[in-house]
Formats: C-alpha cells, structure tokens, sequence
C-alpha cells in the first residue's frame, strides 16, 4: 500500500463524511417532502465511492447511476449546488432541470448521473475514446451496481475499451441487490472474472468497506490506463444501508437482519477513523472533520432555501443550443 | 461547380469537415475500407479506403457490430471534446441503440443543465424500395422526430446533402441524418468550394401557384416529377422540400400553403404519426381558413414492408401517386386508378 500524505488520508475522511451526512439529510428531506420524488442514497458505500473517486484526478472523467450523490460529492462538487439540485432550485448544479438522478458537474468531471441502470457506462467509454483520440492524458471511470453488471451495453463498452486499449475503468459497486433481488439470484458466475472474456484485469475488492483498499486498486487500474495499458474492471463488495430508494418499503423481508448487522459492524467511516487515529490524528481533529461535513450541509441547506424555484420562461433552455428551434 | 452524385456529395462533406477541424473523427462499422462509400474519394467509391490513408486509425475507427455502444461512446466523446461522425450504414440498426438515442443523446444537454455539449452526427441510410426484406428497408425519422433534443436532416439533393452535413457536423446539438438509397446515385453540379445549408431552412425545389407539395427525401424527386407532368394540364404546383425535419421550417410551409390553398404532403414514411401528419396537422392548425380543398397525405402504409419487388414498389409515394393526389384537389378527374396503398 502506498504511503498516503495526511491530507489525502483526512480528505477521504471528509469526503465520506460528507456523503454520509448529505444523503442523511437528504433522506430526512425526502420524507419530509421537502425533495420532491425520491433520492437512493449511498450510505454504506461510502468508502467504495471515496476510493474509487479520490484515485482519480480533477481533470479525469466519471459517469454515474441512480445512486447518485455520492459520487459528485467524492469528486470534489460543492454541496450546495448539488442539494439545490435536489429540491429543484434555479441556483442546482443542472438548474433545476435534472434533479437528483441527474446530478452532473462537468466542473470537476462528473458526466451525469442515470436514471435508466447501465444506460452511462458507454458515456465514460466515450470520454476514455476522447481522451485517447486526443492524447490528454485523463482516464475515465463508469459507476454501475452489480443489477447494472447483466446490462449487455457493459459488454459493448468493454469489447470496444479493450480493443481500443482505452484509459477506462470499469467499477461495480456490487452491494449484493438489485432493488429487491440478490445478485446471486440472476448473475451466472463472479463479475470481476467477467473481464477476463475480454483481456483485461478483473480486480475484486473484497474490502469495500476499507477506503484504502478501495483507493489502492482504483489506483492501480488508474496507472494502468495512464500508462496506455487499457481497461480494468473492479468489483468491489460493499452494501447500502437504507431501502433501496428513501421512502420505499418492500413487503418482503429480501435483507435478513443478521447479514445486515455483519456489515453494520463494518462501517466504513468507524473503520476509517480507528485507522486515523491510529496514524496519530487526534480525537479532536477527527470530531472536527464530522463538525466540519455537517456544517457544509446546513450550509448547502440553507444556500438551497435561500434559492429560486426556476421561472417558467427558461423551461425550454438548453433543449438546444438554439431557441429558435424548440417548438 | 462539378458534378457529384448524392453519395460522392456526402464523402466530400466528410473529407471537408476532417480536414476542416481535428475533432471531427469518423466511427462506424466497416468505415475503414469504404464499405458504405462515403469514406473513400469525393466521386465515387472507387478509391477505396483513402480516408484511412489520409486521417489514420485515431480518427477513422472501425467499431465492432455494438450500435448501443458505439453511440453511446460517441456522446460520451462528443461531450469531452470531439465531435464525431456516426456512420450507422442502415436506419434499421438506429433501433439497437434506441437507449442512448432517447436517453443520453437527445436529454444529456437539459438534463445537466446546458453543460453538456453533444455536437454528434448519426448518418444512416434508409435502403427501402430495393428489395432488401422487412429488416432493413425503414424509414424510421418520424420516431426521432418524437424525441426532443434531437436535430433531424434527410437531405435530397447531392448539394443538400453535402451542404446539410457541413452543418450537421459544426452543430453543438446532436443531429440525424437519414440519407435515402434511392437517391444515391442521383448526379447534379455541386460546389466543390466548402458551403453550408443552415439547418431548418427549406428549399422550394419548383415554384407554383394552385397547389403545394410538402415532399421529403425520395419524394422530393417523385413531387417534382408530378408537378412537371401536372403543368402540362396547366396545374401549377409548388414543391418544398424541408430538408431539416427538425427544426421544421414552419414559415415555409406555412407561406406556400396561404398561397396555393391545397396541401399535399408525400413521404416514404409509414402514415401514423409520420412527418406528413405533422404537417398536416401544423397547416390545418395555423392557416385553416386558407385551405380550399382537404390535406391529402400520400405516404407508405402502416404495414411491412414486404419482400416481393412486384409488392414492395407499391408501398412508397410515386409520381403517379402524388399526381393523384393533385388532380383530387384540384378536380381534375382521376387519370386511372393507381394502386395507391394508403
Ligand atoms: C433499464 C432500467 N431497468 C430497470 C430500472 C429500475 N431500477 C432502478 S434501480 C434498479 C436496481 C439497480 O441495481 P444495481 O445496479 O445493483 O444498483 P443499486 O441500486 O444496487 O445501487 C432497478 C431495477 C431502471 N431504472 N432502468
Ligand atoms: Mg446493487
């Protein structure tokens, strides 16, 4: 394992925290009806998300799924804007327009979240061509649940980024449902050894709950493509906390509460902090860090309130790049 | 000015759009070998390949046979930086990748907000009317039409089609080009100077005065042909040819029709929900009071396309057709009976 500068190591502590208490709040929010619709949030799969983001740089690409929050936020996005977002205001990183399936900020190269599961996978594919096609340097990472790993567009994007050697990472956050159903139940076989098929590193992650083991293989993968070696596919085991949206709740007992339990004792940020302190941070710098990610949500909070539902009159912008042709 | 046909009209497009600007890079399959013919000389298909030899492997990509990914991937790189050309070689497999189509292509831009940028092309090829079977003679652009987000080209001239695509590529929206095989081989004078067509702009292909023809790809021809045979009656027909069928010229076809009072409208679309009823529907809804006679729609009927070349030819507006149709709106009395599926 690489030796991590303390700034990294609090960053991703900051960020995790930072994803907890948004979609916390955000799910708090929603049963409140003060977000209208619903959000999925990624509590639980913080350090998977964290990981995975933080081996990527500013300038690389990433493409999301429904369970959206997390990774804007890991990417670094402001947390007002993105909860602004979520209630629909003016002043959201879309403006309004996309809400909280939609989430994108190009800014920090957060392509777009997708509401429809597998559709942006090919999405980073193409950034990863991009960026081959004019040699800049960055790499691009595509988010999908393991429901998303029996999507046959995965397949395309992969044939075509490992014969195309592009700077792509594939990476299966597989928290072991798909809604209501079992990965086991629909998926033939492991995921990760799905890349060998096509020539490229399956790398498992057994220990998606620990940030660092996360960010090693990310890492890794991110080298790989750096370097102009190609594709990797990670699968990295992790597991939600909540329903599989906020407000759900299925009939059905799918989740039993033992397996539930096991994973609660596993807690990405509980684990992270014990490791921290263990590298010297000081109880009262790690209190600060949790202090600092609640503040920053009130504060997106009250930056979301303050702001304008969109007017009507801008309802057909950026339908193009023209007005004139709207009908 | 030379003469170019259709086909040579859209390569030369491409060759200019290339050399015009780095990002533009072509993707498709069998696009390095010219297998469809626009990525080989400015003529002809004769000099194969020279794309190739000319731009190379990073910017004339062969693609596996995986529409969904392949335009997936292309709005992924048309939102970081490139602005590629699809080449799709049939409408038909437009259907494979209907996802990124409705989904990423046509929503990404509103989504986000207006931070993405989709400036892609999507060239495909309508085969109808040459006996390939039920698969692979669509004419799918009225889906698309159904889409927001999505710009929409089926030029008919080889000068629309080298101008429009010029136009198509330099656009930040995402645009669809359906190119008709019947018109292929169609050869007229076309600048050999770059030219652009401004998307949503119609042509008026004849001018006239008693009746307006809407017609679209391969029955722009068709109309035209109609009107000539329609003059000699001393029936004068005006044939505007959209061109862009999103954005609509609205004006266009709204002047004409104010002006001739009768309103044909002739595409080889099936007829629900097609361009033709769209246009109908505009004209009976803006300029009601200007009509004299009833909207006729001659399109292909709501059916397969079958196989047999003695059934086929009777599926798609003909200049018998269309000819029917003016002299019903006019009152002159029918020629004969023309099997006319509608
Ligand atoms: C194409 C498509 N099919 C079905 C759905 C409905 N749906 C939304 S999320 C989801 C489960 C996705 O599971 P997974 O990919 O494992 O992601 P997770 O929710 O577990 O993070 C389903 C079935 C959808 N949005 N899109
Ligand atoms: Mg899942």
């Amino acid at each position: 394992m690489a030796e991590l500068a303390r700034d990294t190591l609090r960053e991703m502590q900051l960020r995790m925290l930072r994803i907890r208490a948004f979609d916390e709040r955000a799910s708090k929010m929603v049963k409140r009806g003060h977000i209208p619709g619903t959000v999925h949030t990624s509590i639980g799969q913080e350090a998977q998300v964290v990981g995975a983001t933080m081996a990527l740089g500013t300038g690389d690409y990433m493409s999301g799924n429904h369970r959206s929050h997390g990774h804007p936020i890991g990417k670094g996005s402001p947390l007002g804007p993105l909860m602004a977002e979520l209630v629909g205001k003016a002043t959201g990183v879309c403006k309004g327009k996309g809400g909280s399936l939609h989430l994108a900020d190009f800014a920090v190269g957060s392509l777009g979240e997708s509401g429809i599961v597998g559709s942006s996978i090919p999405i980073a594919n193409g950034a990863a061509l991009s960026s081959k096609v004019l040699n800049n340097g960055k790499v691009a990472l595509a988010f999908f649940g393991d429901g998303a790993a029996n999507q046959g567009v995965l397949y395309e994007s992969m044939n075509m980024a490992g014969v195309w050697a592009l700077p792509m990472i594939f990476l299966c956050e597989n928290n072991q449902y798909a809604l209501s159903t079992p990965a086991h139940t629909v998926t033939s076989g492991i995921i990760s050894e799905r890349a060998a098929g096509f020539g490229m590193p399956g790398i498992k992650v057994e220990e998606g709950q620990d940030v660092l083991a996360v960010y090693d293989a990310v890492s890794a993968a991110v080298a790989r493509a750096r370097a102009g070696d190609g594709p990797t596919l990670v699968e990295v085991m992790t597991y939600r906390y909540n329903e599989h949206s906020e407000g759900l709740r299925l009939g059905t007992d799918y989740r039993n509460a033992d397996e539930r339990e096991a994973w609660l004792r596993k807690d990405p940020i509980v684990l992270f902090r014990q490791y921290l302190a263990s590298q010297g941070f000081s109880e009262e710098e790690l209190d600060g860090l949790q202090a600092t990610a609640l503040a920053e949500v009130d504060a997106a909070v009250a930056f979301s309130d303050a702001s304008p539902y969109p007017d009507l009159s801008v309802a057909f912008d950026d339908l193009y790049t023209d007005k004139e042709s709207a009908a | 000015m030379t003469v170019m046909s259709y086909l040579g009209a859209i390569g030369a497009a491409q060759r200019e759009a290339m050399d015009a600007d780095e990002r533009v890079i072509i993707i498709g399959e069998d696009v390095e070998a010219n297998v469809y013919g626009t990525t080989g000389g400015g003529k002809s298909r004769s000099d194969k390949g020279d794309f190739l030899q000319r731009y190379g492997k990073n910017r004339i990509r062969n693609t596996p046979i995986s529409e969904e990914g392949i335009v997936g991937a292309a709005a992924g790189a048309a939102m970081t930086g490139l602005r590629p050309i699809v080449d799709l070689s049939y409408s038909s497999f437009l259907y494979m990748a209907m996802d990124q189509f409705v989904n990423q292509v046509a929503k990404n831009r509103y989504m986000f907000g207006g931070q993405a940028s989709m400036p892609v092309v999507f060239r495909s090829a309508m085969f109808y009317g040459l006996n390939t079977g039920a698969h692979h003679s669509d004419r799918p652009y009225p889906m698309f039409m159904n889409v927001p987000g999505l710009k929409i080209i089926a030029p008919a001239t080889p000068a629309d089609a080298k101008g429009l695509l010029r136009s198509a590529v330099d656009s930040d929206d995402p645009v669809l080009s359906f190119e008709a095989c019947l018109l292929w081989s169609t050869k007229e004078d076309v600048d050999e100077n770059e030219f652009w067509v401004p998307l949503g702009v119609a042509r008026t292909a004849r001018e006239g005065t008693d009746v307006t023809v809407v017609a679209i790809s391969s029955s722009v021809p068709e109309a035209v042909a109609a009107a000539e045979e329609l003059a000699k009656e001393g029936v004068s027909v005006e044939v505007i040819d959209p061109r862009t069928l999103v954005p609509l010229d609205r004006n266009a076809i709204l002047r004409s029709v104010a002006k001739t009072g009768r309103l044909i409208v002739a595409e080889p679309a099936h007829r629900t929900c097609g361009a033709a009823a769209e246009i109908s529907a505009l004209v009976a809804e803006e300029i009601f009071d200007s009509l004299k006679a009833p909207i006729i729609r001659v399109t292909a009927p709501d059916m397969q396309i079958p196989f047999s070349p003695s059934l086929e030819k009777q599926m798609y507006p003909t200049r018998a057709t269309i000819a029917a149709a003016i002299r019903r709106v006019v009152d002159l009395p029918a020629l004969q009976p023309v099997a006319t599926a509608v």
